[in-house]
């Protein structure tokens, strides 16, 4: 398989840390709790190590330091899913995104464990071991949220309604999908993580009294929240990205 | 008598081995970076001789800290290559007891034993560094650095902190 055909691959899982990781770190300072504060900066650190290691391997493949890979783009150019660039929102917002997305993601990373590509499969079982702190705390909020008091309840509530349309656009296609799965780079397609990362999130919702028939893969509407992984974005990822590329494009060669 | 098999660059290999016990983590300063187990390798090559640095985390900042300090503690021996170790998983099972000991001296507690993989391992009754009890609560996973722990001690009623497990 040539190098390049992985790129696509590599940007989208890259990208979601890293928007990801940009969302996270604005809780920083206001957090409702200084552990809170805390940790959504730690989250932070991590999912853009994270985005960080997937960009050193497009970097190997380019040719292009990982910085300008990562920053050197226009919006239209990250790949992303939607999900991630979605702003903060309130506490219960960010909370029930993390959790969403941390199901999301280890569903994928334990596929890519099986990949073909050595480099990929290796690294990922690196994340995998970071990544089990943030599902630990996501669920842990979720049961807070939930069984805090009549407005933490309605506040999660509210979040999850107003994720759910954008969770298919996590499992979009990447382009070149098919030949990677055909060469076992991807092991599977991305839509058949699915119904596993229902198996996941699914009892956690249950269990703490979320289940509604607006809440479940039945409530998906085909390609609903689709476009991120073909870098057609929101005007709140435009937003954001002036934000995140305001120093980076003052001098894009500066040595730090 | 068999002639022992000539190894030429064996010595400029151990004594880079020596010289990086000298190389302390930036984060907890008494401990140095074999003690964490956090070198692979160590290997002359044509050039340059090539360190293997392995992550605690992935976005630990200290990274480039310790490469640059490794390739300072070196420069004895010429050109240092310090190349990061993304293929294999750095874990707290790479720690050596000397490590979990000089942790456990500056106040930390080390991290539990057992594969980090299991949930089990991860909320733990921590013993405590100062008291030595285990009658201790998690109070955060996230800590002042990526690799560490908030804990409290109920016994002698002292925050302490713990090497995450990974």
């Amino acid at each position: 398989m040539i190098d390049e055909k992985l790129v696509p691959l590599l940007m989208a899982l890259a990208d979601d840390e890293l928007v990801l990781g940009y969302r996270d770190s604005e809780w920083t300072g206001i957090a409702p709790l200084l552990e809170e504060d805390v940790a959504l900066s730690s989250m932070a650190q991590d999912e853009i190590g994270h985005a960080r290691m997937f960009y050193e391997m497009v970097s190997g493949i380019l040719d292009k330091s990982p910085d300008s890979i990562a920053l050197g783009r226009e919006p239209s150019g990250f790949h992303h899913c939607r999900l991630v660039e979605r702003p903060r929102g309130d506490w219960a917002y960010s909370m029930a995104r993390q959790f969403l997305y941390d199901a999301a993601d280890g569903v994928r990373l334990e596929m890519l464990t099986r990949s073909t590509h050595k480099p990929l499969a290796l690294g990922v079982a690196k994340v995998i071991r970071e990544e089990k702190y943030h599902r630990m705390h996501g669920e842990s909020w979720i049961g807070k949220l939930a069984h805090g008091t009549d407005e933490s309840h309605r506040r999660l509530e509210a979040a999850l309604l107003q994720l759910w349309p954008d969770l298919p656009g996590f499992f979009e296609p990447v382009e070149g999908e098919a030949e990677l799965v055909k060469a076992g780079v991807l092991p599977e397609p991305f839509s058949a993580l699915l119904p596993r990362w229902w198996q996941v999130v699914e009892p956690v919702l249950a269990r703490h009294g979320l289940h509604g028939p607006n809440l479940g893969l039945n409530a998906f509407s085909d390609h609903s929240g689709y476009g991120g992984r073909e870098g057609r974005h929101s005007e709140d990822f435009v937003k954001l990205w002036n934000e995140m590329t305001l120093v980076y494009g003052v001098d894009p060669e500066a040595v730090w | 008598m068999v002639a022992p098999v000539a190894r030429p660059h064996a010595l400029r290999e151990d004594r880079a081995w020596t010289l990086l016990q000298e190389v302390k983590d930036p984060e907890i300063p008494t401990v140095s970076v074999l003690e964490l187990g956090l070198i692979r390798s160590v290997k002359q090559g044509p050039a340059a001789i090539l360190v293997e640095l392995m992550p605690t985390f992935l976005g630990c900042p200290a990274i480039e800290a310790m490469q640059q300090m490794i390739r300072e503690q070196l420069a004895e021996l010429g050109t240092i290559d310090v190349k990061l170790v993304t293929d294999e998983p750095w874990t707290t099972s790479r720690i050596t007891e000397q490590g979990r000991e000089k942790l456990r001296c500056s106040g930390f507690a080390p991290p539990p034993r057992g594969d980090s993989l299991e949930l089990h391992v991860l909320q733990p009754h921590a013993r405590c560094p100062y008291c030595d009890s285990s009658d201790t609560m998690l109070e955060s996973s996230f800590g002042p650095t990526l690799c560490r722990a908030v804990h409290y001690c109920k016994a002698c009623r002292s925050p302490f902190e713990q090497f995450k497990a990974i």
